[in-house]
């Protein structure tokens, strides 16, 4: 108020003009990169663009071509098994862990400091890690085997009907423990009242669990359900450690076909056309979740 | 024989109920309980053990031993050979030259990263104009979008400008796609503030960046070490990125790590390659067991974005 006082009736546009500078960086990444960006690969995922993006349109035909393609289905059908599972069992998982740290432990630290470390780690580290234990030759198969049980078969790895699960496996290690935390954060804002009363009703401590507790955790497992599907959506760097997609293709997912095609292979046009099918797989799982957090709130 | 009876009843009553019961520390409850927790805490840490005592083997024992033994013969030149002198294609200088790519990358990326998202959430927070709402909406929403979709068009961008390939360009595209996140922490922050504290700097005639510098800096210290934490373990651990907008000799840790691991020429050293892995996890492992509950902090505030 006093700027504007001090220098007359100054133009719109001037006015909080520093607050505008401030946020110049990020009107341009709103504007230029998110909204333009991804427009441009839509608009360009049209369009029959090999080594350099041209347009030329050919209407559905990369889509055609891509729903066609086996690796494509291989893909969808990996992120689908590997979804769905990691979604389950991370939020299982993650709420036992999370149930049993808030039964009053001692070293309660300790223990969330060792569930949460792999966290820190990159998906490259964790591949590589559990690429090396997963090993036929050396790794669990081989020592298993050598305390006599030698018909022992665990090789994810190198069996293409289950190479998907020991991709899970590292991914479960890597990311249940933030989940941990997230529903432990939920557990500890339960009012403590709530676990009396369930008490002095004599309800049995699972059943509190299941029919009162999970239930008032409604927002915290939708906000986590959100997290681990977006980051579902975006595995990349895993497979690429792990498997580097084999074998064959047994282990490709979507974000590896669009980084193929997209530098490698120099097909553009199918690298867009995939990766807009992906952000349209999140705008599945994000629209309606907005749509009841946000829309709802307001008309409430 | 009364002397016995009153001995008894008054035995019987020290040693009856009164008082709360005391809480047995093993009970089946508590043996289920830690048991569970035990066993779990056994198969986080599985991983870092295999990995230490690989490294610290020799090839020919691991050829003949199993993963989980300890090292006979405990031997560091897997570690020397994993920094100095692994081969990635012509380039045998080890991880090294990955790790000071990374620090390159990373030290300039959190501190431009940072300015930029504390003095914008500021901005949104104490100094709304028309549309800023819109366009953090916007930067939020983005922040769930795939990378894959943006990725070319920001090639093309970095092309024009002249810096695709190089530090300068991955450091742009950090900083970029830090922002949403960083953004929502620091205005959700510096809302939480007392808006007292802002008005009568107001009324004092302060200015935009003297109540920035003067006032709101020096009250958001544990907001600025959340956020650094979150952004040096989340670049250092990028792979994506580093792989798209660098030339192979700007490459940071994580690509060379990849690079060094899944090659297909050579004998495999499982040693040499375990201890580049640790060597590459190795800083954001220390970031997150010095910082402790900083670290959780920050990836709650990460995980309520949008």
């Amino acid at each position: 108020m006093t700027g504007q006082a001090k220098a007359g009736r100054p133009n719109q546009l001037l006015r909080n003009l520093n607050s505008k500078i401030a946020s110049i960086p990020m009107i341009l990444t709103a504007l230029v990169i998110f909204l333009g960006g991804t427009t441009w690969t839509v608009v360009y995922s049209f369009t029959n663009s090999k080594l350099l993006p041209r347009l030329s349109f050919v209407g559905l035909e990369q889509y055609r071509r891509l729903w066609a393609a086996p690796r494509w289905i291989v893909s969808i059908e990996n992120l689908a098994i590997y979804g769905v599972l990691s979604l389950i069992f991370s939020l299982v998982i993650g709420f036992v862990l999370a149930a049993l740290m808030d039964q009053k432990i001692r070293f309660e630290n300790t223990f969330r400091t060792i569930f949460l470390y792999p966290f820190a780690l990159s998906f490259i580290v964790t591949g590589l890690v559990w690429q090396w234990i997963l090993n036929p030759e050396f790794g669990i198969q081989s020592v298993i085997r050598s305390l006599g049980w030698t018909s022992f078969s665990f090789n994810p790895l190198y069996t293409p009907e289950i190479v998907i699960y020991g991709i899970l496996i590292a991914a479960l290690w890597q990311g249940t423990g933030l989940v941990m935390c997230l529903m432990l954060a939920g557990l500890r804002g339960i009012d403590e009242d709530i676990w009396k009363a369930a008490r002095v009703d004599g309800i049995p401590m699972w059943k509190t669990y299941l029919f009162i507790v999970i239930p008032m955790m409604r927002p915290v497992f939708i906000t986590t359900l959100v997290i681990i599907a977006s980051g579902i959506v975006k595995v990349y760097d895993l497979v690429v450690a792990q498997t580097s997609g084999g074998p064959g293709i047994a282990s490709e997912v979507p974000a590896k076909y669009v980084f193929d095609y997209m530098f490698l292979a120099q097909n553009l046009g199918q690298g867009f056309a995939a990766s807009t099918m992906m952000l349209l797989t999140v705008a599945i799982i994000i629209i309606p979740w907005a749509y009841l957090e946000f829309g709802g709130r307001k008309r409430a | 024989m009364p002397d016995a009876v009153t001995l008894k009843t008054a035995g019987g009553r020290a040693s009856g109920p009164s008082g709360p019961k005391p809480k047995r520390i093993i009970s089946p409850r508590n043996i289920m309980l830690y048991g569970i927790l035990f066993v779990a805490a056994a198969y986080y840490l599985l991983p870092l053990y295999v990995m230490m005592v690989t490294s610290l083997k020799g090839m020919p024992e691991i050829r003949l031993g199993n993963i989980f033994s300890p090292p006979v013969e405990i031997t560091f030149e897997p570690w020397v050979k994993a920094w100095a002198t692994a081969c990635t294609g012509l380039n045998c200088d080890g991880l090294s030259r990955g790790f000071w790519n990374s620090v390159r990358i990373t030290v300039p990326s959190v501190i431009i990263s940072i300015a930029i998202a504390s003095v914008n959430g500021y901005a949104l927070a104490n100094w709304r104009f028309k549309g800023s709402e819109v366009f953090f909406s916007i930067l939020v929403v983005g922040a769930f979008i795939p990378y894959q979709v943006m990725i070319y068009p920001i090639v093309i961008v970095l092309r024009e400008i002249g810096v695709y390939g190089s530090l300068t360009g991955l450091i742009i595209v950090h900083s970029i796609f830090g922002m949403p996140i960083l953004t929502l922490l620091f205005r959700n922050y510096f809302a939480s503030l007392p808006q007292e504290l802002f008005k009568a700097a107001r009324i004092d005639g302060a200015g935009f960046w003297q109540i920035f510098l003067k006032i709101m800096l020096p009250m958001s210290l544990p907001i600025f070490v959340v956020a650094m934490i979150l952004q040096v373990t989340g670049i250092w651990n990028d792979f994506l990125f580093g792989v798209v907008f660098t030339r192979p000799e700007y490459y940071p840790m994580t690509v060379q790590l990849n690079n060094i691991v899944n090659s297909v020429q050579g004998v495999k050293e499982y040693n040499v390659n375990m201890a580049a892995t640790i060597l590459t996890g190795l800083v954001p492992l220390v970031v997150y067991f010095v910082s402790g509950r900083l670290f959780v902090r920050g990836i709650a505030a990460g995980a309520v974005k949008g």
